[in-house]
């Protein structure tokens, strides 16, 4: 991986945030939704990011954002060093960046076969049809699907795998060094599921690609990723490489999320559920640590400041955001070293 | 909790028998065959997860023990017996007696389960009312106390909100309520945690234990998720293109399986996986059940599959009591598989 060599991240996020007007309502009540709220964060040439949360976390609008699918209220965001609106265009970004979404029947328009699809990017970039389709061919075979076969089928002619391996094709026709995986496989059946993330694993060494990976499900995340995102209400909670987040959570709701997940074990049966009650409402969310409605540890401190990320000394790159890790916070577990892991 | 356990659950003899289900949807195109020979037994206040893949049949097995699958499109055979009642032969007007009473059933989507217009209150009490001839307000009260079962917070507020008003988690436990209402001896739930998240996935599992262990009930679980099966099932069925291919204790079936497809469905998902090396995927796509190959269905994606394979469907094979595989190598001995090395969760 020549690109790690160079000492900025491929893509730097700064302070970004979304905030979604609700309409209707009560008149002269504005409400908004604070989808992404003052997210940062790095993603390293030719690694995996994961980002795990919660629906109604802010890991699909941060997706959205990082493509420029929706403008953010605030933030920067630099591709390579180059920032995003003045430094490089949108449509220079997505020769650099693609993203591949969960439904994969209606990311395809059903009335281009399968070539056509993945070609259709560069012919917008100019490349020459014949070429365009060559290429089309030769990412169908990358993917596992034979051009003979696939190229001029329908989406509604193609099983779910199989679209979702044009959709993959498609993400890499312009040869982009970033992809976005937006719970790329969440709605594949476990068996093709194996079948897609070897494929993404093949192409990730293949075609020198840092992904970008955004999954509700705990045990892909931690099997595709080298560093991995917590997001808790449009907030980041914690961030760090996967081992150290899977083995030793430090965040309460870090914990929380990963004693929730099935336990695998028969003989071990989870008996108490770690959380009780829903995430609440990202309209209006709880002032200071958003979390402390639900953490078993919130005190006073909670309520009235939020928490910044903290990055934590020895941990390589591990930061969280929790009263309760910054000595000298208020929190009376501060003192103690934190949580004990 | 008022409830006591259903008086059916006395006797020793299974609440629910199935005998050699097949059901057949006939379409303008092909004839699919859904359900191909499903035969067991289960026992009051026991649980059965049935876990399969995406048309494998697990949904269309659960729907044929409450008679919910469509009768003109459809053709049910075999035997279906729940807490005496034969399914398949009743007339509509007994099986509405027997659905809610002896029978009831919890879905993935409570938001298309309830009704949107009615409060959840209403719903509940409509039930008791329906049943058991009771009061309305002797029927409130008792929704008022099905709510505190299942945990939701301030019932009697609760009882007066609409299906929308509530989060999902909440909305589920409400279908819950709802379905235990008149203290079925048997409860269907079918894959009632996807749609939550995991934080509310657990809650619903933790309660469908609790419940279940204090009510007597006996469950049948579909689900395609293998964690959330192994957390609520005492047994397993892995179904396959219709067929249970591997019915033994959950224990045993995880620890020791003893069906290619069930081997490799534990190594080839993340559970079981190194993080970064490639997984053992199964290769191919899950059969077309309209086109089901002759023989054993998991052949064409089976490495062990030899020309034997293909010739004969192969019966069940007791390994070992309540222990068995449709695979005739395995049972024979013949081949060796993998003991999945699943991975410890986190402790927290």
């Amino acid at each position: 991986m020549s690109a790690a060599t160079t000492s900025h991240p491929l893509l730097r996020v700064d302070r970004l945030t979304k905030h979604f007007p609700v309409r209707g309502g009560l008149p002269g009540r504005r409400q908004v939704v604070q989808a992404v709220d003052d997210v940062s964060f790095e993603v390293w040439a030719g690694e995996t990011l994961g980002i795990v949360g919660e629906s109604g976390c802010g890991k699909s609008t941060t997706a959205r954002l990082l493509m420029h699918l929706v403008r953010p209220d605030s933030g920067t965001i630099a591709f390579d060093g180059k920032t995003l609106g003045s430094a490089m265009s949108r449509r220079d970004l997505h020769r650099q960046m693609q993203m591949v979404f969960q439904d994969s029947y209606s990311s395809l328009n059903p009335r281009l076969p399968a070539a056509v699809s993945i070609a259709f990017g560069p012919l917008v970039h100019g490349v020459a049809k014949p070429a365009a389709l060559g290429r089309a061919a030769d990412l169908l075979q990358a993917v596992g699907l034979d051009p003979v076969v696939f190229a001029n089928r329908y989406p509604h002619e193609l099983s779910g795998g199989q679209r979702q391996r044009i959709n993959v094709a498609r993400a890499l026709a312009l040869e982009p060094r970033l992809v976005i995986l937006d719970e790329a496989v969440s709605a594949l059946d476990k068996s093709i599921e194996a079948q897609v993330l070897n494929l993404l694993l093949d192409l990730k060494d293949r075609f020198d690609l840092t992904y970008v990976f955004i999954s509700h499900d705990l045990n892909v995340v931690r099997f595709i990723s080298d560093r991995v995102m917590v997001m808790y209400l449009g907030k980041v909670v914690e961030l760090g490489p996967v081992n150290w987040i899977y083995r030793q959570p430090r965040h309460p709701y870090t914990r929380a999320l990963l004693s929730a997940m099935p336990s695998m074990n028969p003989r071990r049966r989870t008996m108490a559920a770690p959380l009780f009650g829903d995430p609440p409402n990202p309209i209006n969310p709880p002032s200071g640590c958003r979390f402390r409605t639900r953490c078993p540890y919130a005190e006073a401190i909670c309520a009235a400041l939020q928490p910044e990320l903290a990055e934590m000394p020895g941990e390589d790159g591990r930061a969280i955001a929790c009263h309760i890790h910054r000595p000298g916070s208020g929190h009376s577990r501060a003192t103690q070293a934190g949580l004990a892991a | 909790m008022a409830l006591a356990p259903a008086s059916d659950n006395a006797s020793t003899s299974p609440v629910v028998s199935v005998e050699d289900l097949h059901v057949l949807f006939t379409t303008p195109d092909a004839v699919v065959h859904a359900v191909n020979g499903v035969s067991f037994a289960l026992e009051a206040g026991s649980v059965l997860g049935i876990l399969g893949e995406s048309g494998s049949g697990k949904t269309v097995t659960l729907r044929a023990l409450i008679r919910l699958l469509p009768a003109q499109r459809c053709r049910v055979e075999g035997r279906v017996t729940v807490a005496g009642h034969e399914i398949t032969s009743l007339s509509e007007t007994a099986l509405r007696d027997v659905r809610g009473t002896k029978i009831a059933m919890i879905f993935q989507e409570p938001m298309v389960a309830l009704d949107p217009v009615f409060t959840i209150g209403e719903q509940i009490a409509e039930t008791i009312v329906r049943h058991e001839g009771a009061a309305h307000a002797a029927a409130w009260r008792r929704a008022r106390d099905l709510l505190e079962m299942v945990q939701i917070p301030s019932a009697t507020r609760r009882l007066k909100s609409f299906p929308h008003e509530l989060s999902g988690g909440m909305r589920q436990r409400a279908m819950i309520a709802l379905a235990l209402s008149c203290r079925p001896a048997v409860l269907l739930a079918d894959e009632p945690t996807t749609a939550l998240d995991v934080t509310v996935q657990i809650q619903i599992i933790v309660l469908l234990r609790q419940l279940q262990r204090e009510l007597g009930m006996a469950v049948v679980f579909v689900t395609h998720d293998v964690g959330v099966a192994v957390e609520v099932a005492d047994r397993l069925a892995v179904m396959y293109a219709g067929r249970f291919v591997e019915t033994g204790p959950t224990e045993t079936v995880i620890e020791r399986p003893a069906h290619p497809y069930t081997a490799a469905l534990l190594t080839s998902t993340v559970l079981g996986a190194v993080s970064g090396h490639r997984l053992e995927a199964i290769t191919g796509t899950p059969p077309d059940v309209s086109l089901l190959p002759m023989g054993c269905s998991f052949a064409p994606r089976c490495r062990f599959a030899v020309d034997a394979c293909c010739a004969a469907t192969p019966p069940e094979f007791v390994l070992e009591p309540g222990h068995s595989t449709r695979c005739h190598r395995v049972a024979a001995g013949e081949i060796q598989l993998t003991r999945p090395g699943l991975v410890e969760r986190a402790s927290a």
